[in-house]
């Protein structure tokens, strides 16, 4: 196996009283070393789902898990979704690791952060506490915390909301990770602080070869950082290339959607943003078909009635560049000239 | 947390004393006379005038609540000459229906009380929040469901059913411990004594209370188990066990204290159901007797006592937070 990680074919699904809810539905990527892969896609779309899955992070009693998640660990590859419980533990927060959208709720407001720090390497280390707190000293001088053996002691009510993604950061680093999964890391954040810690999760991954995989819903953390780029709807990928591909080419009406939908600094007159009319489908029972066809602008464009008949496949002309539309590929660029950034 | 607790204390005192005159207010306006109250059926007129002086009845409202302030700093003579009684301080009063000073029926009553409530409280934090964390860590399975009967068995039966129960059988059919409270033992010099005339009371009043905890306690971690601090440890790869014990239980109980310290609070203050069905002459009898008999001084001394218990616990409820909770500073 030549990639950090590879999902494939993964569902991913809760039973409830009211029928299954399908947060993922037949997911596959995959992440290589040194490459940042986002996942796009607006609130409720199964990022947050994904992300959890590939930690093996669900409760196996609430959740349906099917497909593989492979992750090489030395000589061996494990297989999160169908590999032993306590396996994949031993793997969490060493082989990969996670950071969180909320840094000030994702901290234990009762230990100190040094504490916090040194468990995640006594996790997979124990008994090395010398070593624990070196490292843990290592880490926040790394991402950037001035007087990092004194603000160790400190608990995070002491931090700012950017100082604690810091330290989040720090602690996912603190087993040397092959793999970040990163969670809208930033959202929480004010944009400037946005901005540092980008630049940060950039300058670690260089450090490190890591491979990130980065969730988010805004475009513009994908336009600064991402290589390549997974665009979801309703649990579905419904795009997938490489950035230039989803900026400069997109090919699914989704995505073209989403471009619309952000503001843009132009000078002048003012400008409307277009958002996408309409709601995500409920993830209950799910339209057959394809689920964002009720929104979809570009319906008469493609074959009468295909769209309300079956999902497309996830194909495209280039194998790096894939996409769910059943408007036929050549005459999509046709269709989607209006993009904005679009040639 | 110097200047905290002293500030509290100042303000506990305030407290109390606005508690107390609000009793002496209260019995001020009661139409009747507190010196016939003091002789039963030998009262004479004369008898009554003699007692009225003597306790000083006769004097302004706001002189006899001076002469109560005074008297728990100083101690109290009641009467002159050799008809003089004296109640040292911290004297609260004179009881005539026990002819006992009212510090000294404390001393008497409070060990009771005490040793109900303390007993029940370790029981019922041991069973509540035990059952609690078993059936948080196997919600959904059988500890869960067992202590869910249990919870709806402790929160729907009342005290006075579960204690004439345990008094029926325990007591009446099995003869395992005497009916009549024979007098207190304390812990120290006859233990198995101790736990004999207590262990009813304290089963009676933790079954219904361990109910409450075991509810609370549940929702309190599996609330905890929904932080996202919590699947911050999970995804260092923490197992379940340390997830529970090191970052789940300290968050999920801290709010325990605080029901504990005042549900203890309120105890203090009289379980007058359980000490009345095993007979026990604690507070909780000894305040609702003084009520009916209009007696004055236990009323205004059980009060301040109730309302000072449940100052005080407040107090050390807010120092326990601070020790337990960083984000706290007092
Ligand atoms: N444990 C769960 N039980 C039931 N439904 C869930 C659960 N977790 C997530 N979902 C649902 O799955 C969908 C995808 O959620 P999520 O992955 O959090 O979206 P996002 O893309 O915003 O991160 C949502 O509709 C959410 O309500
Ligand atoms: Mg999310």
């Amino acid at each position: 196996m030549t990639s950090l990680l590879e999902i494939s074919n993964l569902r991913v699904s809760f039973p409830t009283d009211d029928g299954d809810v399908h947060a993922v539905d037949n997911l596959s990527l995959t992440l290589n070393a040194g490459e940042t892969v986002a996942i796009v896609g607006e609130s409720g779309s199964g990022k947050t789902v994904t992300s959890l899955s590939v930690m093996g992070l669900h409760n196996p009693r609430s959740t349906k898990l099917s497909g593989s998640i492979k992750i090489p660990d030395g000589d061996q590859v494990i297989d999160v979704v169908n590999d032993d419980a306590e396996k994949v533990r031993n793997m969490r927060g060493r082989v990969m690791s996670m950071i969180f959208q909320d840094p000030m709720s994702s901290l234990h407001p009762y230990f100190r952060i040094g504490k916090q720090l040194a468990e995640a390497y006594l996790v997979h280390n124990p008994g090395k506490k010398e070593e624990a707190r070196k490292r843990t000293v290592e880490m926040l001088d790394l991402v950037g915390i001035p007087e990092p053996a004194k603000r160790a002691k400190d608990y995070p009510h002491q931090f700012s909301g950017g100082m604690r993604q810091r330290v989040m950061i720090a602690m996912a680093l603190m087993n040397t990770p092959r793999v970040l999964i990163a969670d809208e890391p930033t959202t929480a954040l004010d944009v400037t602080v946005q901005a540092q810690i980008l630049t940060l999760m950039q300058g670690i991954q260089k450090e490190f070869n890591m491979g990130i995989l980065l969730i988010t819903h805004d475009l513009g953390v994908v336009a600064a950082i991402a290589d390549r780029v997974s665009v979801m709807y309703a649990g579905n990928i419904v795009e997938q290339g490489s950035a230039d591909d989803i900026f400069y080419r997109p090919m699914a009406p989704y995505t073209v959607g989403l471009l619309n939908s952000v503001p843009k600094i132009t000078y002048g007159e003012k400008q409307r943003l277009q958002s996408i009319a309409g709601q995500p489908p409920s993830l209950i029972n799910l339209p057959s078909g394809c689920a964002f066809s009720p929104r979809c602008t570009y319906i008469e464009n493609a074959p009468a009635g295909s769209c309300a008949a079956t999902l497309p496949d996830l194909v495209g002309v280039s194998s790096s560049h894939v996409s769910r539309c059943h408007i036929p590929e050549s005459d999509r660029p046709q269709v989607f000239s209006h993009v904005a950034g679009g040639k | 947390m110097l200047t905290f607790v002293s500030r509290r204390l100042v303000y506990a005192a305030i407290t109390l004393l606005i508690v107390s005159m609000a009793v002496y207010a209260i019995f001020a306006i009661l139409p009747f006379d507190p010196a016939a109250l003091t002789c039963g059926q030998h009262c004479t007129p004369l008898v009554i005038r003699a007692n009225r002086i003597k306790l000083g009845f006769d004097k302004p409202l706001w002189e006899q609540y001076w002469m109560f302030l005074h008297g728990i700093f100083a101690g109290r003579t009641y009467g002159v000459g050799s008809a003089a009684f004296h109640c040292p301080a911290p004297a609260f009063g004179y009881s005539f229906n026990d002819n006992m000073c009212v510090t000294e029926l404390l001393q008497q009553k409070l060990p009771i009380t005490l040793s109900v409530a303390i007993g029940a409280l370790i029981l019922w934090l041991i069973v509540g929040v035990g059952l609690g964390i078993l059936a948080a860590r196997f919600k959904g399975r059988w500890p869960d469901t067992a202590s869910s009967v249990f919870v709806l068995f402790g929160t729907s039966l009342p005290v006075f059913v579960t204690g004439l129960f345990l008094l029926i059988w325990v007591s009446i059919k099995w003869k395992i411990i005497p009916i009549s409270f024979l007098g207190y033992v304390s812990v120290f010099s006859d233990p198995i004594g101790f736990v004999k005339l207590f262990i009813l009371p304290w089963i009676t009043l933790a079954f219904a209370f361990a109910a409450l905890y075991t509810r609370f306690t549940r929702a309190s971690i599996l609330e905890t188990l929904g932080e996202d601090y919590i699947r911050t440890a999970r995804a260092k790869g923490l197992s379940e066990k340390k997830v529970l014990r090191i970052h789940t239980f300290r968050a999920a109980l801290a709010p325990i204290v605080t029901l504990a310290s005042l549900d203890f609070a309120g105890l203090i203050g009289g379980a007058i159901l359980t000490e009345t069905i095993f007979n026990l002459p604690g507070i909780g009898q000894w305040t609702l007797r003084s009520v009916y008999e209009f007696n004055l001084p236990v009323v205004v001394c059980t009060t301040i006592l109730a309302a000072g218990v449940v100052i005080i616990m407040n107090l050390i409820v807010d120092m326990l937070y601070a020790v337990l909770d960083p984000r706290v500073r007092i």
